[in-house]
């Protein structure tokens, strides 16, 4: 798996490419609009993250770009401006996601995996680990093929957690994305962490393979057993 | 009071000053000019009754009024010489046509001497004057008269012409009116040929264009800040993530970091609701569409389900009506799901959350702290009751600034120990 990271804040770059190096990845990176669009016209990537303001250009052009030559749609853009128009234009331009600066590792993660997933070509949309399969279009969970009954938000969360496997998510990254920003009140945490405790128990209670780690009270990591 | 209605007064109180000076005037110069008829008039009498006395002498008879209009005395020589003709107006019994009976009537008198045959005679002639109040009763009316007929005509002329000539002003008021910085393509633009109007016009372009530009700079400015700032955060929070993530730390260093961690989290909030607000302020979102409340308000309650059922709190909606408002949907949503989430948070173990959606307005109502908050200040940003902890303090701040974009109110109160916040959407 090929990806380019497009970005000009060298900090922020190198903090992408460390943690997607983690994942396997072959990684590139540019840092101006120049180098992003030679490294486009030449290559193929199977995800891009793009930034939108670059020194040279505007990343909506090399957008643009893309889109002109079909490739438009595993390009997830980073912007810190969360401007609606933007946003729009972005995904109109055939742009796959939006991601808003700030963002948490985990779901820089586990975004770039839903967009390798979603134009991976052997139709199939699960993931599996050890004795488990999670089925992201039926919305199932089975343990050694037998089905095991998650709610809506359980199911969200052990998604999120595959997709962060082996990887730390913490607890706000985990509320953010389960559910929506702005939960910024001090009693979520332990909302959070009854969540996971039942989570957990029916991890081993259906004998799966799976286990979700304490990371220094700060997020959690799952692993395989 | 309208340009017009102020034109109207101004014109009827000083022709009303006007007109009652003149009318004095008017009076005064009119009595005199009958009084010096009536004396030229009294002088041909006089000339005529000295030459027919030549030829009459009985009329130097005529020692009384009785007979005639005027009376003949003689006087001594001396006297006759310091005669003067004197004219004075003084009064006597008469009977005119309007009378029953005489009547003390204003007379002029023309008192005069004159020489026949060597003896001397005083000559007196009257001659009725008009009647002064009946006079000063007539003009009375007539000044009213005027008055009130060239108010009236004012009025509608002002009307007319005031209406016709402060046209282009009023459409270019209501142009104005209606104009949205950053959202109205075209300038408020009048054809008009009036130097003033003109005059205006030019100056409130040039004023909106300077606003205009000053607007751009600042949507530059907050899109250059957010930048600015959120790439710095991101950078922070994510150097520590793989930090953790590295593993190798002491419990304690992992305390320490988790802490920064979580300050950088609250910076983030902050700068978010911050950016939020100066760009609801900013009125950046118009994208108004017709929405339901009600759909808002059960999606709303569906996220914060498991939230409220861990916090032990009924979460329950009713609606009364349904609710459709011309808004953008994020903000509806920002405002509902603030207010609910408030409800749910600041609440205690097995209480209740109570969402009424009826035909104008929505209402929030939920247990809590038994003590009303301060309802000046809860909207207000950065307040925080004492209780609260953990909050950014811009959530109602929110809420408020949304509401009075689009003119809906939105009251605190504190009733049968509930908190309730209500919307309205209509007044």
């Amino acid at each position: 798996m090929k990806i380019l990271v497009v970005e000009d804040e060298k900090e922020l770059l190198k903090n992408i490419v460390d943690s997607l190096t983690k994942e396997h990845f072959v990684i590139e990176s540019a840092v101006d609009f120049r180098s992003a669009s030679d490294k486009i016209g030449l290559y193929d990537y199977d995800c891009i993250l793009l930034d939108i303001m670059l020194p040279g250009g505007n990343g909506l052009e090399l957008l643009e770009q893309l889109k002109q030559s079909g490739k438009a749609d595993n390009v997830i853009i980073i912007s810190a401006k969360d401007s609606l128009d933007d946003k729009l234009k972005g995904l109109e331009l055939g742009a796959d996601d939006y991601l808003t600066k700030p963002f948490h590792i985990a779901e820089l993660n586990a975004r770039v995996k839903a967009v390798l997933r979603r134009n991976k070509q052997d139709g199939k949309n699960t993931i599996e680990l050890g004795n488990a399969v999670l089925d992201l279009q039926d919305r199932l969970f089975l343990v050694n093929g037998e089905p095991v009954p998650l709610n809506r938000k359980e199911f969200d969360i052990l998604n999120y957690f595959l997709f962060n496997k082996n990887r730390l998510v913490t607890k706000t990254a985990l509320a953010e994305h389960v559910w929506g920003d702005n939960i910024d009140q001090a009693d979520n945490f332990d909302f959070i962490y009854y969540q996971i405790k039942n989570l957990r128990k029916k991890l081993t209670d259906s004998n799966s393979e799976l286990e979700i780690e304490a990371v220094y009270g700060i997020g959690y990591k799952l692993v395989e057993k | 009071m309208k340009l017009l209605n102020q034109s109207i007064k101004y014109f009827s109180i000083s022709l009303l000053i006007i007109i009652s000076l003149w009318a004095v005037v008017f009076y005064f110069n009119m009595l005199s000019e009958i009084k010096s008829s009536v004396d030229e008039g009294l002088e041909n009498y006089k000339r005529q009754i000295v030459y027919r006395a030549e030829n009459d002498s009985t009329l130097l008879q005529q020692h009384t009024f009785e007979e005639g209009f005027f009376t003949i005395h003689e006087i001594l020589q001396e006297k006759a010489m310091r005669f003067k003709d004197r004219y004075i107006d003084t009064m006597m019994y008469m009977q005119d046509a309007d009378d029953e009976e005489p009547e003390l009537e204003p007379v002029r008198m023309l008192t005069t001497a004159f020489e026949h045959e060597e003896k001397y005679y005083e000559l007196s002639i009257i001659n009725s004057m008009v009647e002064e109040d009946d006079l000063v009763k007539e003009m009375l009316w007539e000044t009213i008269f005027l008055y009130v007929f060239l108010v009236v005509g004012i009025i509608l002329l002002n009307n007319i012409v005031l209406r016709r000539l402060w046209k282009p002003f009023y459409d270019f008021l209501s142009q104005l009116k209606s104009y949205r910085l950053g959202n109205s393509k075209q300038l408020p633009r009048v054809e008009t040929t009036t130097k003033e109007f003109n005059d205006l016009q030019q100056a409130v372009t040039t004023l909106l264009l300077h606003s205009i530009e000053s607007y751009e700079h600042q949507k530059q400015f907050i899109g250059n800040a957010s930048h600015e700032l959120q790439t710095p955060l991101a950078i922070a929070t994510n150097k520590l993530e793989l930090l953790i993530e590295q593993g190798n730390l002491k419990e304690q260093d992992a305390g320490s970091i988790s802490e920064v961690l979580e300050i950088i989290q609250r910076l983030v909030r902050l700068n978010k609701s911050l950016l939020l607000l100066t760009k609801i302020e900013n009125k950046q979102f118009l994208d108004n569409q017709l929405i339901s409340i009600n759909e808002i308000a059960k999606q709303s309650c569906e996220d914060l389900e498991e939230m409220a059922s861990f916090k032990q709190v009924t979460l329950s909606i009713v609606e009364r009506a349904e609710l459709k408002v011309e808004m953008d949907t994020s903000l509806a949503a920002i405002i509902v799901s603030n207010l609910l989430r408030n409800a749910v948070f600041h609440n205690h173990d097995h209480g209740s959350v109570e969402v009424v959606v009826s035909e104008q307005s929505i209402r929030i109502i939920n247990t809590g702290h038994p003590f009303p908050l301060d309802a000046e200040k809860v909207f207000t940003r950065f307040y925080k009751s004492e209780l609260e902890q953990g909050g950014s303090g811009l959530g109602l701040a929110i809420v408020k600034a949304i509401c009075s974009m689009y003119g809906y109110s939105v009251v605190y109160a504190f009733e049968e120990q509930k908190h309730c916040f209500e919307i309205q959407f209509r007044s």
